[in-house]
């Protein structure tokens, strides 16, 4: 039993977080997102160049071989700070190529993924589909070359600054994924800023024609590898959502021991007291939580431990990240609301994380039926 | 990071789980599974099992009887019992008076009590409480006055666990009340329960149960000797002792064999519908909630004996947590089992002898009523909050 990072795992999310601390601190963050881009290329490529983006890749592309705790403390400095740039659905997608690709599909992707310079987004969900990831309308049909594909997927995040999109779409046989050029002829992006201040777009495939070797993975198995994979990623954001939740416990509870009224600091009535207690509990339960999700999804001994133990932690997630958000914006009275505050933004990223991947309600229903 | 137990560590759970299998008597077992009442005979026949065993009171130095065991150890031992369904160790004894006297005790003292505790040949109550000092627990009263070699006490004592069956009471009395901080002036004695003077009176809770009393003093005396640690330096005995009784308080064990009763107990109980109630999303979900919360109480009890043994420091307010949601999970499990039990929890004693119901079922109303009381206990759950905010937090 041991709960600490290792020396590889401190050093990386240390190094991390004094580069976000200086590059990504809050004023510069702003700028950034209201930018007709809303990302930055450049701390792109500086998380590229600490290795970030080459830790969940095979050495064989030029990776690390890591697993979702290797990146725990990476996750949780990107939700300290708010991370904008596009590495979960890269590393949600390209965990896809990985898993299910052939080693040209891997050659041809992975190394420019690992290096930084290929960014990846997974379309999947579909109008209709809710958290349900067999629910899939988009058709692919085998054609004299390969495939042709046709659908709309919606809120793709990451696709605007993608460059491959991995697709799924039914074949006769099932589920399967496409890997597809985000500028092949068909493809159109309508893109948009999210809540939390990242790009996302929805995705119309007008027969789009693919390669026959665009098919990753053997035809209709698609679904237990998304699943896998959404579990990783979702391990992945119950991280993020720890360094959020920690930074909205911290600035709350600076906030309590620095603004006066009735002549006192408001921390010191017990009114509020209990409350950032409660607070701080649910940051230490999401903590532990967000441990059991990464060292399952990276551990499990089959596919049911791992979904049971991911969604168990993503119940509790979901609960920490609304409860702490919502406390953390009425603590801070009507400072809380105004967007200059930092608190304001992370709020809205936690909101987002308690529906990323499933709400509390949908892994409740997952979990109860693993028994 | 791995969050398995190491193979020693999995090694020493077997060997527990192994010996608790092999020597809980089946009667005991039985009523732990009925939730029956202990007594003290009950109580005292377990403890002299794990005495013998030599594994009564992990946590004293080892020359006092203890293990040796580390905390991962102790902690370990402490949950294999609770899902074991053991009585209960009572504390009064061998966490709280033993380590107080290990820690301030003098040598006469720790010769003359900590056999017998070891041994249980005496059975402890807790003087703490005071009708006008529960959580307040400085503002008390009762007093002790010098007279010769003994003090001679007066006042009164409430919840004052399964007092009436107990031989000694270790006591917070005010041996000086001219001072201004009400933390000052406090002392920590020793009471012999058969001393003159002395008068237990029950106190009934709301679910028909005595474990709990009152204890009054009148002109009792007791012998200075029995005096522990300076006279007006029982709040720094109390300190001590308050982290002790917190030690355990996440009571993961014991949750974790109440929610698989639970589930196999739903899977038994008919729904509106007829199918059996753990089929009932909405029940089945109340389970799942409980279930998620344990698990991560667990984990975090985990983490937390995971930095007490890096860093090698005792624990902190950080057990205050602990006693919360572990408390708050107790208090699910039974208002659950209340639950599946639907219109039949409402039976609760025979008017005419003739008791038309089945007692099991009928036990878990007053059950719920009960663990009402965890939330209460050792330290309210509105006063860890106030030591998390002091401690942890700063505020």
């Amino acid at each position: 039993m041991n709960f600490d990072y290792n020396e590889e795992q401190q050093l990386l999310a240390d190094s991390v977080r004094r580069f976000l601390s200086k590059d990504y601190e809050f004023e510069k963050r702003r700028k950034l997102v209201a930018s007709a881009e809303g990302w930055s290329p450049q701390v792109y490529a500086q998380l590229a160049e600490m290795g970030v983006t080459g830790i969940p890749f095979s050495t064989d592309h030029g990776g690390f071989g890591g697993g979702a705790v290797d990146l725990m403390g990476v996750m949780e400095a990107f939700g300290d700070a708010l991370i904008v740039e596009p590495y979960l659905p890269t590393v949600l997608a390209g965990r896809l190529i990985a898993r299910a690709g052939n080693d040209a599909q891997k050659k041809a992707i992975l190394p420019g993924v690992v290096e930084g310079k290929v960014r990846l987004a997974l379309a999947h969900t579909e109008k209709g589909a809710r958290y349900n990831p067999a629910w899939v309308q988009a058709k692919a049909v085998r054609s004299a070359n390969g495939w042709e594909l046709s659908g709309e997927k919606c809120v793709v995040l990451g696709a605007p600054m993608a460059e491959t999109l991995v697709v799924s779409a039914r074949t006769d046989k099932g589920v399967s994924l496409f890997v597809v050029p985000r500028d092949a002829a068909g493809v159109s992006l309508k893109a948009y800023r999210t809540v939390d201040e990242m790009r996302a777009a929805d995705v119309v495939l007008k027969s789009v024609k693919v390669g026959s070797d665009a098919l990753l993975g053997a035809d209709g198995t698609a679904i237990p590898l998304i699943e896998e994979a959404t579990d990783f990623a979702t391990a992945l954001i119950c991280s993020e959502a720890v360094g959020a939740i920690k930074f909205a416990c911290d600035t709350t509870l600076e906030y309590l021991k620095t603004r006066k009224q009735f002549g006192v600091p408001i921390g010191t009535f017990q009114a509020l007291q209990h409350r950032i207690v409660d607070m701080y509990i649910s940051y230490e339960q999401a903590k532990s939580m967000a441990c059991l999700a990464a060292s399952k999804a990276d551990t499990a001994s089959d596919a049911s431990e791992r979904a049971r133990s991911v969604s168990a932690a993503k119940i509790k997630i979901a609960d920490a990240c609304r409860h702490v958000s919502q406390e953390a914006i009425q603590l801070h009275g009507g400072m809380g609301m105004s967007e200059e505050l930092k608190v304001s933004h992370t709020f809205r990223r936690l909101t987002m994380i308690a529906q990323q991947f499933g709400d509390a309600d949908h892994h409740l229903a997952r979990f109860a039926a693993l028994g | 990071m791995d969050l398995n137990y190491s193979k020693d560590e999995l090694a020493f759970r077997d060997e527990v789980r192994g010996w608790l299998s092999a020597n809980l008597p089946q009667d005991l077992r039985d009523k732990i599974a009925n939730y029956d009442e202990l007594g003290r005979e009950d109580l005292m026949r377990w403890h002299k099992i794990l005495a013998k065993k030599g594994w009564v009171a992990p946590a004293w130095p080892k020359e006092w009887g203890g293990t040796g065991w580390n905390v991962v150890q102790r902690y370990i031992f402490e949950e294999e019992c609770g899902y074991a369904g053991t009585p209960p160790l009572i504390p009064f004894g061998l966490s709280m008076c033993g380590p107080v006297l290990l820690r301030f005790g003098t040598d006469a003292q720790k010769q003359r009590f900590l056999p017998r505790i070891y041994n249980g040949d005496d059975f402890w109550c807790q003087g703490y409480s005071e009708p006008g000092s529960g959580s307040d627990l400085a503002s008390l009263k009762t007093k002790a006055v010098r007279e010769g070699d003994h003090y001679v006490v007066n006042g009164q004592k409430i919840w004052t666990t399964l007092g009436h069956v107990a031989d000694w009471i270790f006591c917070l009395v005010r041996t000086d009340s001219s001072l201004a901080k009400k933390q000052e002036g406090i002392s920590f004695v020793l009471i012999d329960m058969k001393t003159p003077g002395i008068t237990v009176r029950p106190l009934i809770l709301m679910d028909g149960g005595h474990e709990v009393n009152e204890v009054f003093f009148d002109d009792v005396k007791v012998p200075v000797e029995n005096l522990v640690y300076e006279e007006g330096k029982g709040w720094t005995v109390a300190k001590y002792l308050l982290g002790h009784e917190r030690m355990n308080t996440g009571r993961i064990g014991a949750s974790k064999r109440e929610l698989a009763k639970l589930k196999e107990f739903a899977a038994q109980q008919p729904g509106d519908d007829g199918k059996p109630l753990s089929e009932d999303v909405r029940f089945r979900d109340r389970i799942s909630r409980v279930e998620v919360e344990l698990m991560a109480l667990e984990i975090t009890n985990l983490r937390f004996l995971d930095q007490m043994r890096r860093s090698g420091q005792p624990p902190g307010a950080d057990v205050s947590m602990l006693k919360i949601r572990g408390t708050e999970i107790q208090q699910s499990l039974t208002e659950l089992m209340m639950q599946a039990v639907g219109p039949l929890a409402q039976p609760f004693e025979a008017s005419n002898g003739d008791a038309g119901f089945d007692a099991f079922t009928a036990g878990l109303a007053p059950r719920y009523c009960n663990f009402r009381k965890a939330s209460i206990y050792a330290g309210s759950n509105e006063i860890q909050r106030n030591i998390i905010s002091k401690m942890t937090l700063g505020l």
